[in-house]
């Protein structure tokens, strides 16, 4: 697979870490228990789109947020994490 | 000799000598392996997997399921080559496999007789019963009977290369299609990657006696290549097998660089793995011919109807005197034209189609059926006529010409299934992924005036996806030929020797989705990956449930496309060029000291040092570690993670990541930290120093270096992206030293005579930055060792010049150089836990260390490590064991039990995390985690450990064996 990164362009994706499906947010920490088990374990694992946290270790150190199709592996979109919600 | 006196692309100016089962042969430059047995009328090439069965060579190329041998001898021994796709040269040794003691007189041929045992499913359904029989009896049995060559077992002693191609078009097969693509994209501009798997470009053309262009097919390819190779943007690669496409138009493939000349290539690679990122591939895999379904369909002397025509008009070699065709398309006509052309005596052309195709002048054109064939090698077959005659025709070739499948496997390695195609009778390939198609017979245009222009259609589909071109359609075939069994077994898959009886036995047993097909009747799992017969048992279960093929469909392929010598994929990764080594800036200071280095990571770091007089390894070390009890000693502790983290809001940050308070560490100081995971468990631990208001350096474990670089990251880029701090791994910027010992403070006094290092300025826990002869230098009164200690630290490269420095200063001091083992033995002693204590199950309570976690503030890990079940005080906690007999030596890993207690799993209250000899107790201590630990101090277990046949009674005492109040590390 190959990632575009805003920072460095198209790159292999061993050049990356791959955490995980990026939806679930991180709650307050008195938000309680089942907030935070959500958060933890909780995950939606779609056949098709899914948003994803990408980490791109061997290069820039960004985190990026990507929106990957686990069907076809295809990126919809990537874009750094940081900027969301900004 | 059956070489034809002329003709062929052979060079016979250009002899060569090879060895076959022992014998020396002769053939010419340009034979392969395949076509110089032909010449040395060698029918009966190997045996067959199961059934033992004379096999001889059914095709010319990578889908040979017969032909197989081994390469070479000794550790270069390679099995399971296809003879017709083996170049010859110079002192090629090949072996016959699978056959003992000879292919002619093979004392396992018994097998045949057994064939009622090794039907499909034998594996599930014999032998079952008595089980402990399988193992020591059945299967080795069975792998000795039935199987294929055999790898030497030695270590791969060639080396291999690694390459990267990035082009416009990769175009796969350099055939009529392949070349017209390519000289078509390549006059348009293109950068063109041409892979062709032969030895030389042209495909089918070099097969066949067609014209092109006016010019004989081979003559248009050769001007076509020498067109391509003038162009700069053209690369070619030759010997070179495509083997995968993977995501986001990747794909692999190996070159043969040097595996064709003779002997080990002296400064050469054996094969290149060239990875290739195509914008567009264009695949003109061609198609590979069918074979028929009758009975004795795999004697020697039956081979495919396309091989023969390889065979006569590529090397000139003539595979029998006297043949016969049996064909269910009129490419068997042009077969049997070929053959007399070339002065082989033609029988009979057998049309299985009800309206046979041509009549011929030299032969007679049959409509009927082969039922059944003779001969050890084929000596006879027998046809049945459809107007109602039986006949015996004596021949010893017999072309099978049953059609052709596209060759479409690539585009399943990407997920997508070919459908059947009704006039093609076919799979083709309608669904492709971005950037991939289909040209040629691969893409169902069989003839080679369409061939031609489907490759040019595809090129010019490449330089504009609007193109006008009219898209090629397919040719029209004849349904997959299955023939009724009398008597004789018929074979689909012959390497695995499966036959139509399997198929029919699997589907009244249930297994009819062809996926279970293939597992439970090993159909297309062998070696070919079914590329000859794969579609033809399809076409048996159709046809035999009275289904469309549609609705049967059939398997997906997976790379890879044939088989690969791992030595490829691992390239130049092999030994001590695996993975990267990461030195210690002391490493030679280390090496020249009598270390002995262990892995740590990717890093070596000294384990312990030698000296004069130490009996062993663990004499060193608690020598090592006496020293630093007793005056002082020196390691290399440059490994630690180190992170600055710079920023108004870094304090914040390191509020966050931690568990404890980092926000009230004063300017100057440093203090102890923990890190947990989100999920509530402990993740990593270290230290924090605040070398001025907005400014930190944190140190981690060397295991968790770079996953705490990528944790902090996380925290600031996506948990918390608007606190205004950074950081920054500054690991491999500093060497770092400690020294540790009561004489630490006099031999760093003389070191830096500048800095007043009295406990009183700078007492325990205080950091500071300044200077070195010059040099940036930073001093932390850390203690791993529970002594009077130090950590140094200055720019990696005077790391070298620091700890020669130390070294000579503390002469005077009794400084002693300490390793890992050491390091252990201090960090036990003091209960400090480490890697193997550190396993993630555990909890900042289950170390004791529940009075660590904040309640003022978040922290990640705060919500998870408050659940119940993490503060259970059942758990198992870390205490400290040492054993009732101080004789005693205690193993890490070993479980406790209660005393009396039977060692079982479900008894084990806990296990041994770390153990060393403690030269200051003389005796193994120990620490571990148990359930309700730290109420049992006092309490007498047993530590087990089954795997070594060990019990040894324990007491369960304070983690902390040594200097329990801290003193010494204050002083």
């Amino acid at each position: 697979m190959i990632i575009s990164c805003p920072h460095c362009g198209p790159r292999d994706s061993s050049e990356f870490y791959f955490r995980g499906e990026a939806t679930p947010t991180r709650p307050e920490y008195d938000a309680g228990t089942a907030a935070a088990t959500g958060y933890v374990y909780g995950r939606i694992n779609p056949a098709g789109p899914q948003k994803e946290h990408w980490y791109h270790a061997a290069a820039c150190r960004s985190w990026l947020l990507v929106e990957r199709d686990t069907r076809t592996h295809k990126f919809l979109s990537v874009t750094l994490a940081s900027e969301q919600g900004r | 000799m059956t070489r034809l006196p002329a003709g062929g692309l052979i060079d016979r100016g250009k002899p060569i000598a090879f060895r076959f089962n022992g014998r020396t042969l002769t053939g010419f430059s340009g034979d392969t392996l395949a076509s110089a047995l032909i010449a040395h009328d060698v029918k009966i090439v190997g045996r067959s997997f199961k059934y033992h069965r004379a096999r001889g060579i059914l095709t010319d190329g990578i889908d040979e399921p017969n032909a197989l041998v081994t390469l070479g001898s000794g550790a270069r021994a390679e099995p399971n080559c296809r003879a017709p796709s083996v170049e010859l040269f110079d002192g090629l040794e090949a072996y016959s496999q699978n056959c003992w003691p000879s292919p002619n007189f093979d004392l396992m041929a018994i097998n045949g007789l057994l064939s009622r045992i090794f039907v499909a499913g034998f594996y599930y359904k014999t032998f079952m019963w008595p089980a402990a029989l399988w193992e020591k009896l059945y299967e080795p049995l069975i792998r000795r009977a039935a199987g294929l060559g055999r790898l030497s077992g030695d270590p791969d002693p060639d080396t291999y290369d690694r390459s990267h191609a990035f082009t416009d078009l990769l175009v796969v097969g350099s055939g009529p299609a392949g070349l017209s693509a390519a000289l078509c994209a390549a006059r348009g501009g293109l950068r063109v990657l041409l892979i062709e798997n032969d030895s030389r470009v042209g495909g089918r053309l070099l097969s066949q006696r067609y014209k092109v262009d006016g010019e004989l097919g081979t003559a248009w390819a050769d001007a076509a290549l020498k067109e391509l190779v003038a162009n700069e943007r053209v690369t070619i690669l030759t010997r070179t097998s495509l083997f995968g496409a993977y995501d986001d138009k990747s794909f692999a493939a190996v070159e043969r660089v040097s595996d064709h000349l003779p002997g080990a290539a002296i400064g050469r690679p054996r094969q290149r793995y060239w990875k290739i990122v195509a914008a567009q591939a264009i695949f003109a895999t061609g198609a590979t011919e069918r074979p028929i379904a009758f009975g004795g369909n795999d004697r020697p002397g039956v081979m495919m109807a396309s091989a023969i025509q390889t065979y006569i008009n590529r090397y000139a070699v003539a595979p029998g005197k006297r043949a016969a065709i049996f064909t269910v398309c009129d490419t068997g006509y042009e077969v049997a034209a070929d053959l007399a052309a070339a002065g082989v005596d033609v029988a009979a052309v057998i049309d299985a189609r009800r309206q046979p195709g041509r009549s011929l002048a030299f032969a007679p054109a049959i409509s009927g059926e082969i039922v059944r064939t003779f001969g050890k090698s084929l000596t006879a077959i027998e046809v049945r006529r459809y107007d109602g005659g039986v006949e015996r025709i004596a021949v010893d070739l017999l072309g099978m010409a049953g059609g052709w499948n596209p060759n479409i496997g690539f585009a399943s390695h990407l997920g997508n299934r070919p459908d059947w195609n009704e006039s093609l009778q076919a799979f083709r390939q309608e669904k492709l992924s971005d950037g991939m198609m289909f040209a040629g017979a691969a893409d169902g245009a069989l003839t080679l005036t369409d061939a031609l222009a489907s490759g040019e259609a595809a090129a010019a589909r490449v330089m504009s996806p609007a193109s006008s071109m009219p898209p090629i359609g397919t040719s029209a075939q004849a349904s997959p030929h299955v023939v009724r069994a009398i008597g004789q077994k018929v074979f689909v898959d012959f390497q695995h020797d499966v036959t139509v009886e399997d198929i029919l036995l699997a589907d009244r047993e249930g297994y009819r989705s062809v996926e279970h097909l293939k597992r439970y009747t090993t159909l297309g799992m062998a070696t070919d990956q079914g590329k000859a017969g794969q579609v033809l048992g399809h076409a048996v279960l159709a046809q035999h449930r009275g289904v469309e093929m549609a609705a049967v469909g059939t398997i997906a392929a997976r790379p890879p496309h044939t088989p690969v010598a791992i030595g490829a994929l691992a390239g130049m990764h092999r030994g001590e060029h695996l993975k990267p080594v990461r030195l210690t800036p002391t490493h030679c200071w280390a090496a020249e000291n009598g270390a002995s280095f262990v892995n740590a990571g990717l890093w070596k770091r000294a384990q312990w040092f030698t000296r004069a007089g130490d009996a062993d390894w663990l004499a060193s070390a608690v020598r090592e570690a006496k020293a630093v009890r007793s005056a002082v000693g020196i390691c290399d502790v440059s490994t630690l993670g180190k992170i600055e983290v710079e920023g108004p809001d870094a304090a914040l940050l390191l509020d966050r990541l931690y568990a404890n308070m980092m926000s009230t560490l004063p300017v100057g100081k440093c203090r102890y930290g923990l890190m947990l995971r989100e999920d509530g468990f402990v993740f990593d631990d270290g230290t924090v120093a605040r070398l001025d208001e907005s400014r930190y350096v944190i140190t981690t474990t060397t295991v968790n270096a770079v996953a705490v670089m990528r944790h902090v990251d996380f925290a600031l880029q996506v948990i918390w992206p608007d606190l205004r701090a950074h950081a920054c791994s500054v690991t491999e910027s500093w060497a770092q030293i400690a020294v540790a010992g009561p004489q630490s403070r006099a031999l760093l006094q003389d070191l830096l005579p500048d800095i007043d290092l009295s406990n009183e300025t700078f007492p325990f826990m205080g950091a500071v930055a300044g200077t070195w002869d010059g040099i940036p230098m930073r001093l932390f009164r850390l203690s791993f060792s529970g002594e009077l200690a130090y950590e140094i630290a200055v720019p990696t490269n005077h790391g070298d010049a620091l700890v020669r420095t130390l070294a000579r200063l503390g002469q005077t001091y009794g400084c002693t150089p300490y390793g890992l083992e050491a390091l252990g033995i201090l960090r036990i002693e003091k209960g400090h836990v480490a890697g193997g204590d550190l396993n993630g199950q555990v909890t900042a309570h289950d170390l004791g260390l529940g009075r660590m976690l904040s309640r003022k503030k978040d922290f990640i890990g705060r919500a998870m490590a408050e659940r119940p079940m993490l503060v259970d005080p059942g758990r198992q906690a870390l205490v400290g064991l040492k054993p009732v007999d101080p004789t005693q030596r205690l193993s890490a890993g070993s479980h406790l039990f209660r005393s009396g207690a039977a060692h079982v799993a479900g008894e084990s209250q806990g296990h041994v995390t770390s153990v060393a000899y403690s030269g200051v107790f003389d005796q193994w201590i120990a620490l571990g985690v148990l359930a309700h630990g730290p109420q049992r101090i006092g309490e007498v277990i047993v530590a087990a450990s089954p795997m070594r046949g060990t019990r040894i009674e324990v007491e369960v005492c304070n983690p902390v064996f040594f200097d329990a109040a801290g003193e010494r590390l204050r002083a």
